[in-house]
């Protein structure tokens, strides 16, 4: 049986790659699956441990984050569609300017 | 070795090989499909965790709604390939050095704390399913759920606000 500690350890895997793809990845759309990636890995972390400790209200966050997930990528992917409409690109190096 | 642990190391690895997968796949939508992979082998987790509500949840909103809005902005934009700027050449080794100071941290952190076994309790009859969930969402947080419920109105006003063309004078 797989001890809490094996999920903790699956959970820190799986946000070091979130982080590795925010940090390696230019394509902003990548970047943004990479921030799901962590928001699953913090997700994986508190069932594991509302498990553990057999309190429903770490499944409760789950809820929340799950709903704080689906807004973000619903702005940020209108955020990237009117960077696309102005700029022409969406490569997060030409992203320098305030003002384009 | 129980037929438990294996299945969670079978499945651990198809986690993170699909999670790795996402990082190196050169087009946008190969990393969007690996992501949905890594998103239902996570719902069995949830399900392994006797968590079956968040699990199904998980597979519609996150694996369902979500990556569909994903796939479907990379097709509208043609957003396959990746950036063809060249990066600078300490970027890629300077993060992998700090994601594996990072794991390495975590894991020791871990390590150093008392675990519990999970074999240890069992769960308590209905534990996580739609039941206990709704009972503990309409009681004790029922002022967060209608938080969430105005922070979905707004992003929904802000996504339309942001991608509507401006009328032409």
């Amino acid at each position: 049986m797989p001890s809490l500690a094996h999920y903790i350890v699956l959970s820190a895997v799986l946000f070091t790659i979130g982080a590795l793809g925010v940090l390696i990845r230019r394509n902003p759309i990548v970047i943004f699956m990479s921030v799901e990636l962590m928001l699953n890995s913090a997700n994986l972390a508190f069932v594991a441990f509302a498990r553990a400790y057999q309190a429903v209200h770490g499944q409760i966050f789950v809820f929340f984050v799950m709903t704080v997930a689906a807004a973000e990528v619903a702005v940020g992917l209108a955020l990237i569609v009117a960077i696309f409409r102005t700029k022409q690109t969406i490569d997060i190096d030409q992203m320098s300017m305030l003002k384009g | 070795m129980t037929p438990d642990f294996a299945l969670f190391l079978i499945l651990a690895l198809v986690a993170v090989a699909s999670a790795l997968g996402m990082l190196f796949s050169k087009n946008a939508v190969y990393s969007a499909l690996y992501l949905i992979i890594n998103f239902g082998t996570v719902a069995v987790f949830y399900l392994l965790l006797s968590a079956p509500f968040i699990a199904l949840a998980q597979v519609t909103v996150y694996a369902g709604a979500i990556m569909v809005l994903f796939l479907f902005v990379i097709m509208l934009l043609g957003a396959e390939q990746t950036g063809r700027t060249p990066a600078r050449w300490w970027n890629q080794p300077l993060a992998l050095f700090l994601g594996a100071l990072l794991l390495v941290e975590g894991v020791y952190l871990v390590f150093s704390q008392r675990s519990t076994l999970l074999a240890d309790l069992a769960p308590a009859e209905g534990f996580g399913g739609p039941i206990t969930i709704g009972e503990t969402l309409f009681n004790q947080y029922l002022l967060p759920f209608e938080a969430t419920s105005i922070l979905l109105l707004v992003a929904m006003v802000g996504a339309i606000v942001l991608t509507r063309r401006k009328a032409r004078p």
